[in-house]
């Protein structure tokens, strides 16, 4: 059942590169983190990947194949022709470090600009939720950090200049589901969209369809938040009530 | 000149998995400087894989738990060989760690009441599983990732830098552990994967919390950052490992495609109603129940099923017996010829579940996922194929139960690196739970260690020059051979010679073999790359050929241990002594390095057990005591009466003087 196939990987670092043609075995089975593991046994000791659990749970192994972000180790090569040539590039929005390894640290900046999950008075051991209660925030939770999401968002994919005033799709999930944690006491509504750029998202759901945990992150997440935001700031009957007194406007929590 | 960077912390934590975060958090919560040294990116280690739940006595789902029974139950699965003050410790506090995640933001799945709701897991009495669907371990690595964030936060708000007490070190990775003249921890020395740079951190205190070491095996669960490096540290600086003989083969890994062979097939699975059957369509695990659990476990097929819903009037079914118990059984049914097509077993939820596929899809949504992308399965309408696969170490650095300290002054070992909690078999969801109390624990150890030194240790000039021509050595040899083939021959003999079934004359061969190999590591040699210093930036080739030490090493731990321990308990199955011995449960094996310093090699002793403490030892019924300890060991009247007994026996044939050791071993003898 085996046979060789022909693929070109990217190979440089942050300055220059280029795409390099590999012939290599394959066999029955196999997913593309498998091929090049095989060509850095074999051919290219030095190929740099980076890759962890090898089943889809860790979100390491992200790159675009044939220039569809995907997973490496999920992506089967029974899903190619024997035939077809298949590119491997890395990830587009992060900058190179080698090879197919990019420096993702964008990510983790704004994920500690997040203000962080604030129980308020709760004692441990004492919370009480109900399961349908958590779920919303629970499937925004399965998130492996993948960064696809990041990656394919024609927010930041070709624009540079808008990385500091935009969070990327898995960070403006991040507040949605601490919006939406039954235990939270946070309002992080304002934030949202003054300093995490809810409002550059124009709901095209290329991130939803890129996600391998499939989390409906625009419908789920993205839109909700959109419709917080809104009710926050401009629901007349909000806006009248917190004038006449009636309805008392909660603190709004700052970027941390 | 190698430049190197130097970093001052007050505790180093190494591995950013369950134990290195929830150590990190602690020693930070202490007002220690400290940092985070991860092999892989923050928030990917290896905890993200374990799916089934994390172990704690809270009582959510039925009222009779407490800490007791789960000590029981930890101990029974470690068939006595556990340190009964870590499972004792671990048993009392884990329900309080996971109120904590809770109260960190943690969302796991709810009970009717809004308490967190428990599962069913092989070994333990009642449900008590604190879970999130099957991604458990997932849940517990963000929550204690986004603790971590929270605290720089709070840095960032205090001093303006979020790094200014607690600093992740993201793709770093430790080759060597420092210690001063004294002989006390004084630092780390490592490199940053991305540059290839050399980095000492200086500090007084390292807690080594670096997970198992699966990679040595081929097949196994393990991602490849489980190289054994900090039982491999701990060795190298002079610490001691415990009973490396016992790993465990998680008893349903993928087998087929091949490419993912040794995936994990979650445990829950069986304990929501999977059943394992072999290629006849039998449900052969009934066939496996030894003497030691024949009254905890169903004998009928009906009876099984009907605990899932009235478990307080049936037994549970034997699909759930300890993970040792399961693999082995799986083992025996393929050498049987009764295996599946491709040399695993059947494992079916299919039409075990009320509400269906839809059901299953909800139960087990990770499972669904894996087989459909992975294997192109359907698990709602076809059985998975499992087989038994390198899952975790239960031996490791020997440490104080209470405070994580290994023997070096300075070092600390938490979670799968150290040894102990679990005996010779770890049951399924006390590793999580094991993470959250012994990383609090170890960090809080190593932060009053550093409390109470007067001065820190200086780092000598000589450890950092010894380190760095360590890690610089594969590019200076030339034409050495290439470190992946020299880690698949590796991999292949700890597979074949020392894996779920053992041989003295196999265990031989592998420590053969591994000497070979220790000749063909020192050998190895890798080229530069076009970037980082020297040509070491992100250099795959590089980072294996340093880690095939620590596998060696352990490697070399593990089978010696496995061939000096001549009899069969938990993870650790001797084709040539299949009995549970009595006398062997007192015995401790420990590994230390011995001869030339350049080349060492791991040395074995013997060690006793410390006796367990007199109000445990009341938590257990005299028979099932009976069954574990020798005559002398037993409180003082049941002694007399179990002596009578052995007396009785010896003139029988074919008996022992350890006859204490009692029923158990002729049944298990035939469950193998």
């Amino acid at each position: 059942m085996s046979y060789e196939a022909k693929f070109k990987v990217w190979r440089g670092d942050d300055g220059d590169g280029e795409l390099t043609d590999y012939t290599v075995e394959v066999n029955e089975g196999e997913v593309v983190l498998d091929i090049i593991h095989r060509l850095q046994a074999t051919q290219a000791p030095d190929l740099a990947v980076r890759w962890n659990c090898k089943a889809g749970k860790c979100g390491s192994c992200s790159a675009e194949i044939n220039g569809m972000p995907k997973l490496l180790c999920m992506t089967r090569m029974s899903t190619f022709d024997p035939d077809e040539t298949i590119t491997v590039t890395p990830v587009r929005t992060f900058p190179v470090i080698r090879d197919l390894v990019t420096d993702v640290s964008y990510n983790y900046q704004k994920a500690r600009e997040i203000p962080s999950f604030d129980p308020g008075d709760a004692k441990p051991g004492e919370l009480r939720m109900q399961q349908v209660d958590v779920e919303r925030s629970q499937e925004f939770r399965k998130c492996i950090e993948c960064f696809l999401c990041q990656n394919v968002c024609h927010v930041i994919r070709d624009h540079e200049e808008n990385k500091p005033e935009f969070s990327g799709p898995r960070f403006l999930m991040r507040i949605g589901e601490l919006e939406m944690h039954p235990a939270d006491v946070s309002d992080r509504r304002e934030i949202a969209a003054k300093d995490h750029g809810l409002g550059f998202c124009n709901i095209t759901k290329c991130c939803t369809e890129v996600c391998p945990e499939h989390i409906k992150i625009t419908d789920n997440a993205l839109i909700p938040m959109k419709e917080r935001v809104v009710g926050r700031k401009y629901d007349p009957v909000v806006w009248l009530g917190s004038k006449l007194g009636i309805v008392k406007k909660g603190q709004d929590t700052p970027s941390a | 000149m190698t430049e190197i960077e130097r970093h001052s912390y007050d505790v180093v934590v190494i591995g950013a998995g369950g134990a290195g975060l929830r150590a990190a958090i602690e020693a930070r919560l202490q007002g220690k400087k400290t940092a985070i040294i991860s092999k892989s990116l923050f928030g990917k280690a290896h905890t993200v894989m374990a799916e089934g739940g994390a172990a704690a006595a809270m009582g959510n789902v039925n009222a009779n738990d407490n800490w007791q029974v789960h000590f029981r139950d930890t101990m029974r699965g470690g068939k006595f060989m556990n340190s009964w003050r870590m499972a004792e410790l671990h048993a009392k506090e884990a329900p309080d760690r996971i109120w904590e995640l809770e109260h960190w933001g943690a969302l796991f799945d709810r009970t009717k009441d809004g308490k967190i709701s428990q599962r069913n897991f092989g070994g333990h009495e009642y449900p008590r599983l604190a879970h999130v669907g099957d991604r458990t371990g997932l849940e517990l690595i963000r929550t204690t990732q986004q603790k971590v964030v929270a605290l720089q936060q709070e840095d960032h708000a205090e001093h303006g830098d979020y790094e200014a007490r607690l600093k992740v070190w993201a793709e770093t990775t430790v080759t060597r552990l420092l210690k001063d003249a004294d002989g006390k921890i004084c630092g780390a020395f490592g490199y940053v994967r991305e540059t290839g740079k050399f980095v000492v951190f200086e500090a007084p205190a390292v807690v080594l919390a670096t997970g198992g070491i699966g990679k040595a095996f081929k097949v196994t669960s393990n991602s490849w950052e489980y190289t054994g490096d900090g039982h491999a540290l701990a060795l190298l600086a002079g610490g001691t490992l415990l009973n490396m003989e016992f790993v465990q083969f998680h008893p349903t890994g993928m087998v087929w495609p091949p490419s993912v062979k040794g995936i994990l097939v979650t445990e829950s699975v069986r304990g929501d109603r999977g059943v394992l059957r072999n290629s006849e369509g039998k449900r052969f695990m009934f066939d496996y129940i030894p003497e030691v659990f024949k009254h905890q476990y169903a004998t009928s097929e009906a009876e099984g099923d009907r605990w899932y819903d009235d478990p307080d009037n049936n037994k549970r079914p034997p699909e759930l017996l300890p993970r040792d118990e399961v693999a082995r059984a799986i083992n025996s049914e393929v050498k049987a010829g009764r295996g599946s097509p491709h040399g695993g077993v059947f494992l079916t939820v299919v039409d075990r579940m009320p509400g269906g596929a839809e059901e299953i899809r909800r139960r087990l949504p990770s499972m669904y996922h894996q087989f459909k992308e992975l294997a192109d399965v359907d698990i709602t309408a076809e059985a998975m194929e499992v087989g038994p696969t390198c899952h975790y170490v239960m031996g490791g650095v020997e440490v104080d139960p209470d405070t994580g300290a290994a023997l070096v002054p300075g070092l600390f070992a938490a979670g799968e690196v150290s040894g102990g909690m679990h005996g010779s078999n770890r049951l399924g969801g006390n590793s999580l739970s094991d993470l959250l109390v012994f990383g609090r624990r170890a960090g809080l150890g190593a932060s009053e260690y550093v409390d109470g030194l007067d001065a820190r240790p200086a780092v000598p000039d000589a450890e950092v020059d010894a380190a760095t021509a360590e890690a610089l050595a594969p590019f200076e040899r030339e034409g050495g051979e290439n470190p992946y083939a020299v880690h698949a021959e590796l991999q292949q003999t700890m597979n074949e010679l020392v894996g779920i079934i053992r041989k003295e004359a196999e265990l031989e061969q592998a420590i053969a073999s591994l000497g070979k190999l220790r000749e063909r590591i020192a050998n190895v040699s890798v080229e530069p790359v076009a970037v980082g210093a020297g040509g070491r930036g992100y250099h795959p080739g590089w980072h294996l050929a340093l880690d095939l030490r620590n596998m060696l090493l352990v490697s070399e731990a593990v089978a010696k241990a496995a061939l000096e321990r001549q009899e069969s308990r938990g993870g650790h199955t001797r084709d040539d002594y299949p009995q549970m011995s009595a006398d062997w449960r007192k015995v401790n094996l420990v590994c230390s390095l011995a001869g030339d310093p350049s080349s060492p090699h791991v040395a074995l002793k013997r060690q006793a057990m410390e006796p367990m403490r007199g109000d445990l030892l009341d938590l257990f019924d005299n028979d099932e005591l009976k069954k574990y300890l020798t005559a002398e060991e037993l409180p003082a009247g049941l002694a007399e009466e179990a002596k009578a007994e052995e007396a009785g026996e010896a003139a029988g044939p074919g008996a022992t003087a350890a006859a204490a050791k009692g029923d158990a071993k002729d049944d298990e003898e035939d469950g193998r």
